[in-house]
């Protein structure tokens, strides 16, 4: 599989009063063609900042992508100018975005069948007619039913799970490469998440396209994703297969992660593990490891040296640590 | 205690809560939302009881007419052998020292003016608990220790807390009156999800230091739900499917729906996940406005056949305490 996306030493900041906000602090990963990654964190580790940086949604002000390339198909996305037709003709085209809330990521005063048509208009050059038969199209293939008459409803009309299709309907309706969805089921219910993700992955076979699935729901990530990133505080510390990453963790925040969640089939009476702490100020970082304060393997050169960078643990998995677990 | 024959302390009996709905000037009632409809299910002492379904099933509405904060429409609640179903207020006022409630969000339920020390101190002084100042200071220092929380931080305000702080202050008001019952509505749901382990571990070691401290856990994850509970009722369009312990729930289940619910949770990790089926349901959850006629749940269900439509399974015990409403089990 060839690589369709490859992001290297993202860095994106935000300037507040109360100081300088490393969110995204270098941050490098790939996404191959027709691959499911997972890109997994708790709330405020740069997860969906990375995401945004990519498309170039950062709000600028007070954020700034400060460094990194963004290469898709062979050009660097940022070197193009944020609401220039280059982008434009990339974003929401060629890689889409789904966001975390349904209600609040469709325009309340417009069709359904508008928002979908204006995708097919701006980036397809579609006449009104072809646009509005390819919609209806679209929504009959994520599943909502009698989609010639509910294409005229707006989003008030719909239900949680049924706006998330919509989404998706629209997401999909460039034939994008990539799919990044950004904690795409957290809102809804568990029998709806689980239509959401199949259909998903569905689509994506369809239009073999990639999907990256941002989420701090580990489950999610272990029936979906192929690949699995692990944030903290801004940057990757352990990549890998997600088998690889689940059978032998080898950052301690992904062996705390791992422990920390009550699993369906556990053994009744079995402890859960948390992560002593809290997650860290993204303000005034210590050059140090950030999971340090948190960490249970420390060492005396964990407290010395600067925060470590990945390195190679064989096959694709690596791992942003000096010591040396090996976790069962 | 004054119910001799056993262990209850809480028991519902055909509890049904309908909801109005409203329309005009002289609002009239035009239709009636059947939040909760006809169940029954008992807590022990000392147990944790679960409560899962989807949005609008109907459990956080069972947990609020336990507590009395609603006035049931039918049925009957007894709390220590007493009917509390329809006692006035006043006499409400009394219990709700024996019975409190945790709610999910951490930032919409602590006054954000109030500090945490006046927070959890609160119900001591509306219960009238204590006789001194000396007396409540004490008390209210005892209290945020038990829940982890320094007292020195006593006079802080909620937003100087984080999210999982200020949960262990929603536990240690809860804790204020010594209660015998915790309804414990989406207590971790708000909170990352390493943090999420810390306030499960907390609420553990409470239940084993406090004899006879008695939990109703409302939640949607169905692995925090059957990790900390010790029996799980399962709720769908505001009846009860099943209810059976935590273990035969992963182990067994019986009912349709239980099945889906259970497989549509996601285990993390691959191995496991490789070799699940799945089952993915068709469809949405009915409005309870106008729910299915007979099984609520027989337009989604696989095993459904020509009789669901036409009657209303009863909640039967099919062994050892498992009860499960379906007729095709």
């Amino acid at each position: 599989m060839s690589v369709l996306l490859k992001v290297e030493n993202l860095k994106t900041q935000f300037k507040t009063d109360a100081g300088l906000v490393k969110a995204v602090d270098g941050v490098s990963y790939h996404v191959d063609e027709q691959e499911i990654v997972g890109l997994v964190g708790e709330s405020g580790c740069g997860k969906s900042v990375s995401q945004l940086s990519v498309m170039q949604l950062v709000p600028t002000p007070p954020g700034e992508i400060t460094d990194g390339e963004v290469i898709f198909e062979g050009q660097d996305l940022l070197k193009f100018e944020a609401k220039g037709s280059k982008m434009r003709s990339v974003r929401g085209a060629k890689i889409a975005m789904i966001f975390q809330e349904p209600m609040t990521s469709l325009n309340p005063v417009l069709t359904i069948g508008r928002q979908i048509t204006e995708m097919l208009e701006l980036h397809l050059s579609m006449d009104t007619e072809a646009a509005r038969g390819r919609a209806i199209e679209l929504l009959r293939l994520v599943g909502i039913p009698s989609a010639e008459s509910r294409i005229d409803d707006y989003p008030h009309q719909f239900s949680g799970g049924m706006r998330q299709r919509v989404m998706i309907a629209i997401a999909l309706s460039c034939h994008p490469r990539i799919l990044i969805a950004d904690e795409p089921t957290t809102a809804l219910d568990v029998t709806t998440q689980a239509q959401l993700m199949e259909l998903m992955k569905d689509m994506v076979d369809h239009f073999r396209a990639s999907l990256v699935i941002v989420t701090h729901n580990l489950g999610v990530i272990a029936r979906y994703a192929q690949r699995i990133y692990i944030m903290y505080a801004g940057r990757i510390v352990e990549a890998g297969t997600t088998k690889d990453i689940f059978a032998h963790p080898h950052h301690p925040y992904t062996i705390g992660l791992i422990k920390c969640i009550p699993r369906l089939d556990e053994e009744k009476g079995k402890k859960l593990v948390p992560i002593v702490g809290l997650p860290p100020n993204l303000i005034n970082m210590p050059s140090t490891c950030a999971f340090l304060p948190r960490c249970p393997y420390r060492t005396e050169k964990c407290e010395r040296e600067p925060w470590p960078g990945l390195n190679l643990i064989d096959g694709q998995h690596y791992a942003a640590c000096y010591a040396d677990i090996r976790e069962e | 205690m004054d119910t001799s024959q056993d262990d209850t302390l809480v028991e519902v009996k055909n509890l049904k809560m309908y909801f109005p709905v409203t329309r005009g000037v002289m609002k009239h009632t035009v239709a009636e939302v059947k939040a909760v409809d006809d169940i029954s299910f008992k807590i022990r002492r000392g147990e944790t009881l679960g409560l899962v379904g989807e949005s609008g099933c109907g459990k956080t509405t069972t947990g609020r007419c336990i507590l009395r904060l609603y006035l049931p429409t039918a049925g009957q609640i007894f709390f220590e052998g007493q009917d509390i179903s329809s006692l006035p207020e006043a006499k409400i006022r009394p219990l709700r020292r024996k019975m409190s409630l945790i709610f999910q969000d951490p930032f919409g339920s602590l006054d954000p003016r109030q500090s945490a020390g006046s927070i959890v101190g609160e119900p001591l002084k509306v219960q009238r608990l204590v006789t001194s100042e000396a007396e409540y200071e004490e008390r209210v220092e005892q209290l945020l220790r038990v829940v982890g929380l320094d007292p020195s931080m006593e006079d802080r305000v909620p937003h100087e807390f984080s999210g999982g702080q200020r949960q262990r202050i929603g536990v240690a008001r809860a804790l204020a009156c010594e209660p015998s019952l915790i309804v414990c509505d989406e207590p971790v749901s708000a909170l990352d999800v390493s943090i999420q382990a810390q306030v499960i571990n907390l609420m553990e070691e409470l239940q084993e230091g406090l004899k006879g401290l008695t939990y109703l856990f409302i939640a949607h994850d169905l692995s925090v739900v059957r990790h900390i509970s010790d029996r799980v009722a399962v709720m769908y369009l505001g009846r009860i499917m099943e209810i059976t312990d935590a273990e035969t729930l992963y182990e067994n289940p019986l009912h349709p729906y239980t099945k889906a619910l259970m497989s549509a949770v996601p285990i993390a990790d691959p191995f496991v996940e490789e070799k699940r089926r799945r089952i993915v349901l068709k469809g949405e959850v009915p409005s309870p406005l106008n729910p299915p006629s007979g099984c609520s749940f027989h337009p989604r269900c696989s095993l459904a056949t020509p009789e669901c439509s036409q009657v209303i399974p009863p909640l039967r015990d099919v062994g050892g305490g498992h009860m499960v409403a379906c007729i095709r089990v």
